[in-house]
């Protein structure tokens, strides 16, 4: 069969039809954020006290589904996985970076994504955040010059997991969907164990 | 008198599929995932480039969203996270979660509180730049199509959290 995706790159689409399609997943997805209640920081931060494990029930689940429908439509020969971006990997800006990502989340209680359902469902401590993230960012825009060699250190190229293993794309897919499922039984008892009968 | 609670938070499981569902389309239709904080990069750029031309250019930060774009509001990733608002303000709406308040814990301060989102806000966008993406744009994206430096970043940021969660408490509970 032959590859027909990403059709992007395979047909003329039109620029108007691909920021429709943008605006779509984006309303689509921020009603799922909204709905799993993470315009609410006090509700996504339960993550790190254990009461709530929402966070990564949703995190993971959508990883894992996304995971298992890409390798099968690269299987069937749907989606050409060569032609498709794969974040490149640079093991100790992404390494010490989360761990101040990690702080951050915490310390403010939203992600970037979430902060914007956080501010449109009218949260105000959305609206603080979103101020922090600009300045943040202004200040990187001073900085850069100067974290240029940091920021591009130790790169792993575009590589995949199972690239850097030398693993089969299938066995690996079939191996993180039984460790994320172990995962979320270990979450369910995590909840049963530390989380409050009243909900936030 | 009706009632008017919000209604329930849906599993978590409903919502964390449909997402990944969003993100199959996504790769099948322009052959990436979601994003978030390059969205914030996108308008700020456009915003300095508006006032001063000549240093957003010269910015080797800025001038990538700018350098020979005609609209540089016209973008992917900018579209998107305009959807996530409106779909966030429509769920919101729609599940009577809409208010105007700060989400906090009974033990500190609306002040406090406001003020720790906006560091903990700065710190997390700086640090997203290190990391060439944060939890949308790295973690979820990146993490379903098995990049190696989006499961280090979904690591550390589950090790920065429960580090600093201790430290925090009375902001939450």
């Amino acid at each position: 069969m032959e590859l027909t995706a990403p059709f992007q790159f395979n047909y003329e689409i039109p620029e108007g039809v691909l920021l429709l399609f943008a605006l779509l997943t984006g309303i689509v997805f921020g009603m799922f954020l909204e709905k799993a209640g993470f315009g609410n920081a006090r509700k996504l931060v339960q993550q790190f006290y254990f009461t709530d494990m929402a966070m990564f029930k949703v995190l993971f689940s959508a990883i894992v589904t996304a995971m298992i429908g890409i390798y099968w439509l690269s299987y069937f020969g749907v989606l050409d996985i060569t032609q498709i971006y794969i974040n490149g990997s640079y093991l100790w800006p992404q390494l010490i970076g989360g761990v101040v990502f990690g702080f951050g989340f915490v310390i403010c209680g939203l992600c970037p994504g979430t902060s914007c359902v956080a501010v449109f469902t009218g949260k105000l401590d959305g609206l603080a955040v979103f101020a922090g993230m600009f300045t943040g960012l202004i200040i990187f825009g001073e900085v850069e010059p100067w974290l240029h060699t940091a920021i591009n250190f130790s790169s792993m190229g575009d590589i995949s997991l199972y690239e850097l293993f030398n693993m089969n794309y299938g066995v690996l897919t079939f191996l993180i969907t039984l460790f994320a499922l172990g995962a979320f039984w270990i979450a369910g008892r995590v909840e049963q164990r530390f989380g409050t009968s009243h909900s936030i | 008198m009706k009632n008017r609670e919000p209604y329930s938070y849906w599993n978590p499981y409903i919502a964390g599929v449909g997402i990944g569902v969003v993100i199959i389309l996504s790769f099948v239709v322009t052959g990436r995932g979601l994003g978030a904080v390059g969205a914030f990069n996108g308008i700020l750029a456009t915003v300095i480039h508006a006032i001063a031309p000549d240093y957003a250019l010269s910015n080797s930060v800025y001038s990538g969203y700018v350098a020979g774009v005609e609209h540089p509001l016209k973008d992917w990733v900018i579209i998107e996270i305009a959807g996530v608002c409106l779909g966030g303000l429509l769920s919101g709406i729609a599940s009577r979660r809409f208010k105007f308040e700060v989400i906090k814990g009974p033990r500190i301060s609306n002040a406090g509180r406001l003020m720790l989102a906006f560091s903990g806000g700065m710190l997390m966008a700086f640090a997203a730049k290190f990391t060439r993406g944060c939890t949308s744009g790295l973690a979820l994206s990146g993490g379903s199509v098995l990049s190696p430096g989006a499961w280090i970043f979904m690591f550390s940021v589950f090790i920065g959290g429960y580090s600093i969660a201790f430290l925090m408490r009375k902001v939450w509970n």
